[in-house]
């Protein structure tokens, strides 16, 4: 009688896989940093397509001196209409850190953009999409989808396989980090770049603005950074030594 | 082939933003701007590059209705007069107390004929008025009406000589020099009489108060003094 062949090992992280994820991270974690910067010389949000500071914000921040600056002269108005648009001069030093803040933005985004599109196209390609990434129909009904929940929320985590086979929820936040938040704030980005906006108008158009563009830019932001925090707990939880073996060695 | 590449490198240079600003615009060609060695400035010029690769670098930024216009934030320099040492703004508060009459903008370098031109000399000019939107680095935006001279009219009647013709953005239809804002002559802390508009880069490059435009045929970033050399980024379409 033959002898039972062991059961295959599981699929480890292809080198690809692990190369743009930590190149991504690096990008990440420096466009995180430098938009940090860049926002606090203005830490006002806007719907539309203009917004200033002598028009109303729907979100203003705490986070630099700028904050509600009141140092600006008595405005005076463009047209002798009521309700005129106005014009008012700044009268105190701004914080702005944005020649090196601005520049370094930009240099780490070439670290997510071009790493990110190869990703795209070899987990396209590969069939890694499909695989790993996408839940099975299966995977996709209430009540496994209510289990995944209750253990999280329970904290039973399940042991890593040290590859690419991942939980519902796991599929379901990747998913919606490589599908849809990157590139949305890769895309918001690009919106407000005026270079950009003269030939491609259609790309604020569709956020309904360039102050709105940058409000999506900031949303999408924040949320990417709660995904990196939970990523990172989860990692933590899920046995770090193991996990950082897999996404780095390979095994 | 060689030809259409140099069309798509060649470019315009703006350097330094003094309250008094003079213009320096450079027909370079096959050249990026200067990287000191600096990481982020390569950052610049890849972008730069690739801009000016994947772009067409004439099409219009896009242009409003009147009803569109909003409150507009004056920066930087708001008044060239007011300077704390009064000698300093002489000769603006001379120019302003004769409304500008006795101003005259200078067009030197690489122009056959370098000449000054008074205001009323730039009026005669047919003129351009464009609402556009005013994108400041600092992240806020405003939609103003600006009334001008196409730049490209202005260095075409001096004499703009050939090497220069295919700079991308001082030739852009809507860079203009303008000297009028929402129907009015420009209000002083928008740069009066005469503000640069280019509407394919931050608001930053659309410099107030020129009162000198040189062309050169090297690339000038100002100096010690100049804003490239202090850590602004050159390129300012992103």
């Amino acid at each position: 009688m033959p002898e039972a062949s062991p059961a295959p090992l599981p699929e480890g992280h292809r080198p690809w896989v692990r190369v743009t994820h930590w190149v991504a991270a690096a990008a990440f974690i420096t466009l995180v940093f430098s938009g940090f910067v860049i926002l606090m010389s203005h830490p006002r949000l806007y719907w539309g397509e203009t917004g200033n500071d002598l028009t109303p914000a729907w979100l203003e921040l705490p986070i630099s001196r700028n904050y509600q600056h009141g140092g600006w002269t008595k405005p005076t108005s463009f047209f002798a209409t009521p309700g005129s648009p106005v014009s008012a001069s700044r009268t105190y030093d701004i914080f702005n850190q944005n020649g090196w803040g601005r520049s370094l933005h930009f240099l780490a985004a070439w670290f997510l953009v071009v790493p990110g599109a190869a990703y795209l196209l070899a987990g396209w390609v590969s069939g890694h999409f499909r695989r790993n990434l996408a839940p099975a129909s299966s995977e996709l009904r209430p009540r496994p989808l209510w289990q995944e929940v209750r253990d999280h929320l329970a904290g039973r985590i399940r042991t890593p396989s040290g590859g690419p086979q991942y939980g519902l929820l796991q599929k379901l936040s990747y998913c919606a980090v490589v599908f849809v938040a990157l590139p949305v704030v890769v895309i918001t980005g690009l919106a407000m770049s005026p270079a950009v906006n003269a030939q491609f108008p259609f790309l604020t158009g569709v956020f309904g603005g360039m102050q709105s563009a940058r409000s999506v830019h900031f949303l999408a932001f924040a949320a990417l950074v709660l995904f990196l925090g939970v990523h990172v707990a989860m990692v933590v939880r899920s046995g770090f030594r193991r996990q950082m073996r897999a996404m780095t060695w390979g095994k | 082939m060689n030809d259409s590449r140099l069309v798509t490198r060649r470019e315009m240079i703006v350097g330094g933003a003094a309250a008094l600003g003079s213009l320096l615009l450079t027909g370079c060609s096959d050249e990026l701007p200067p990287t000191y060695g600096h990481l982020l400035r390569m950052g610049d010029a890849l972008t730069f590059a690739a801009h000016r690769t994947l772009l067409s670098g004439r099409a219009l930024a896009r242009e409003y209705t009147r009803r569109d216009i909003t409150s507009f934030p004056a920066t930087g320099t708001t008044d060239p007069g007011d300077t704390p040492d009064p000698k300093a703004g002489e000769a603006y508060r001379a120019w302003q107390a004769a409304a500008f009459a006795n101003w005259r903008l200078a067009i030197e370098g690489l122009v056959a004929h370098p000449g000054t031109y008074s205001l009323a000399d730039l009026k005669r000019f047919p003129a351009r008025t464009q609402i556009t939107r005013h994108q400041c680095e600092e992240g806020w935006s405003a939609i103003g009406e600006w009334t001008g001279v196409p730049l490209r009219t202005v260095l075409e009647a001096a004499g703009l000589l050939p090497h220069g013709l295919d700079m991308v953005d001082v030739l852009h239809p809507q860079t203009i020099l303008a000297y009028g804002m929402n129907g009015r002559d420009l209000p002083i802390a928008h740069g009066a009489p005469l503000r640069l508009r280019v509407e394919t880069q931050l608001g930053y490059k659309s410099m107030k108060y020129v009162q000198r435009i040189v062309v050169k045929d090297r690339f000038d970033d100002g100096g010690k003094d100049g804003n490239i050399q202090n850590g602004w980024s050159w390129y300012a379409g992103i």
